[in-house]
């Protein structure tokens, strides 16, 4: 009888929702944005994306190893770090590029600040701007169907007329998870259906974001009109700004806890985004963008803190 | 190990300025993108912390108190222009490279470091040795700095090509330069990664049973010593020699 009686200190009820779960998740809903990079770019996009998931997993494993730490690659993080950081990589750079980027975001963003749940800033998005700012040639070279042409956001920032409905589907220059539209969304969409991500963070980024580029957009092209539906458009379809608004302006570690403070990073993001694409030196600026918010994360958090029940109020 | 050995070694190793101390972090971020730079800074800085270290140690009786800050000052920043223009006449290449960080030597806080905490105690040679002792650290340390950057920036070495670089043009196999390296948030990166392992392998040593490092030839009391991380472990308040 008295074996019946099982004594534990609390918890007594756990979720069944981890950590492993909701990363496996992630990289569920990054397949689809990776299958078409991978039909459009051809082999060497599934090589780059082999290289940086492979080097961040061993990386990870190897220094936990030599540090006598418990191993973490069964919860899927460092997987998602090395597929996103290859779907942020142009297909024509060469592997070795993907997997030294990959060992900078593992090592040096994420395990030397304590691992999963105490980096600062997106090890991923880390490790993209460590190589745009290495090796500005071949980060910025975009060979589609064998030619080298401007990403359509370079075509914008000149001036010239891009095609939306191409940018959508996804079949131009680019690196190799950005350019599909369509692709990003069904993962975002299967996220949020099953919960690991709501539409707080990225919704308040693209409603910003759109906000900014209607009003400046005609300070920076001539061309452009006061909200110009199709400018706006194309700005939102073109570059990295629904793979970073979906997959890494939400990631858990780098983005606020608040509720209020989630609208804050979602708004900060927008305006730096806007501001860098606009007014910046490059066509791009959403890895910037997010890195920069993610610094601010912290002081978002401060500033946002919710008031218990109870206080404040009228004395 | 007498005197001015000890203060050679103190500067060099015990209380190296760059790895240990972490102090004159302006330049030691702003000009190794090289190694001949980090070398020509930490000699400058090394002429005019010997120097001023003399002149200071020299004139510690004379200095009143109250305003020794603005007579340190005077002293270095004679000596500081004294070495820029010998720069700027015999080097000028080096001068042009360091740019706006020699007049800056003036303010570096090493030198106002060493001035206020050994030499306004201490005789002449021993102040002397340990200007020595600082400035071959700092030098040792911005030469490491810069050449770990070089390498992995542009693949030279004190400005020989020591791994051939790769060309896209002819499509040529060979090394292609991390630049980041050379630019800003190499200089943090490297001085981190350097510093790590210089304490990694000071823990090593005194694990195997040397001296621990840190309270090796403490022989002076607190008033004069700059370790802060000792705490006064070694000669507790009220026990000091002086």
């Amino acid at each position: 009888m008295e074996n019946n009686i099982k004594m534990s200190s609390s918890p007594h009820i756990r979720s069944r929702v981890t950590s492993a779960n909701i990363m496996l998740c992630v990289t569920i809903a990054l397949l689809p944005a990776s299958a078409f990079g991978v039909w459009n770019f051809g082999l060497p996009a599934f090589i780059m994306l082999l290289s940086t998931t492979v080097s961040a997993v061993l990386t990870e494993y190897i220094y936990e190893k030599l540090m006598h730490r418990k191993v973490t690659i069964n919860d899927f993080s460092a997987v998602v770090t090395g597929l996103l950081l290859g779907l942020n990589m142009p297909a024509s750079a060469p592997w070795w590029m993907g997997a030294l980027g990959s060992v900078f975001g593992i090592l040096v963003v994420k395990q030397l600040f304590g691992g999963l749940g105490q980096n600062f800033m997106n090890p991923a998005l880390g490790a993209r701007c460590f190589l745009l700012i290495s090796f500005t040639g071949q980060m910025t070279t975009f060979i589609y169907d064998g030619v080298t042409g401007p990403t359509p956001l370079a075509m914008l920032k000149d001036g010239q007329s891009v095609d939306s409905m191409k940018m959508l589907v996804g079949t131009i220059p680019g690196t190799i998870g950005e350019t599909s539209v369509i692709a990003i969304i069904i993962g975002a969409i299967f996220l949020i259906l099953i919960g690991a991500i709501d539409l707080r963070i990225p919704g308040t980024y693209i409603v910003t974001f759109v906000i900014f580029i209607g009003i400046f957009g005609q300070f920076s092209n001539a061309n452009v009109g006061f909200f110009d539906v199709q400018y706006i458009t194309a700005h939102l379809c073109g570059g990295g700004l629904m793979l970073g608004a979906w997959f890494m302006a939400t990631d858990y570690v780098t983005s606020p806890i608040t509720k209020r403070g989630q609208l804050v990073y979602g708004a900060l993001l927008g305006i730096l985004t806007g501001l860098f694409r606009l007014f910046g030196g490059s066509a791009e600026g959403v890895s910037y963008a997010i890195i920069i918010s993610n610094l601010f994360v912290p002081l978002i958090e401060k500033v946002t803190l919710p008031k218990p029940f109870g206080k404040g109020g009228e004395k | 190990m007498n005197k001015c050995t000890e203060r050679l070694f103190n500067g060099l190793v015990k209380e190296n300025p760059t790895f240990v101390l972490m102090l004159g972090m302006c330049p030691t971020l702003a000009v190794t993108t090289s190694a001949i730079n980090g070398v020509g800074m930490g000699l400058s800085t090394t002429v005019v912390l010997v120097l001023s270290n003399m002149l200071i140690s020299m004139l510690r009786k004379i200095i009143p108190d109250s305003v020794r800050m603005p007579a340190f000052i005077v002293v270095v920043a004679s000596f500081v222009t004294i070495v820029q223009f010998l720069l700027e006449g015999f080097v000028p290449s080096l001068y042009d490279a360091l740019g706006i960080y020699i007049p800056l030597i003036v303010v570096n806080c090493i030198i106002l470091g060493r001035a206020e905490s050994y030499a306004s105690k201490n005789p002449v040679i021993p102040s002397i040795f340990d200007g020595i002792g600082m400035g071959l650290g700092f030098t040792v340390g911005l030469a490491a700095i810069g050449v770990v950057r070089e390498i992995i920036g542009s693949g030279k070495a004190f400005g020989f090509q020591l791994l051939p670089l790769a060309d896209s043009a002819t499509g040529k196999a060979g090394f292609v330069p991390v630049t980041i390296f050379i630019l800003a948030p190499g200089a943090f990166l490297v001085l981190a990664g350097l510093t790590a392992l210089q304490n990694k392998v000071k823990r090593n040593a005194a694990r195997k049973g040397k001296k621990p490092v840190e309270t090796a030839s403490c022989g002076e009391g607190c008033a004069s010593c700059t370790n802060s991380a000792c705490g006064g472990k070694v000669f507790p308040a009220g026990n000091e020699k002086e």
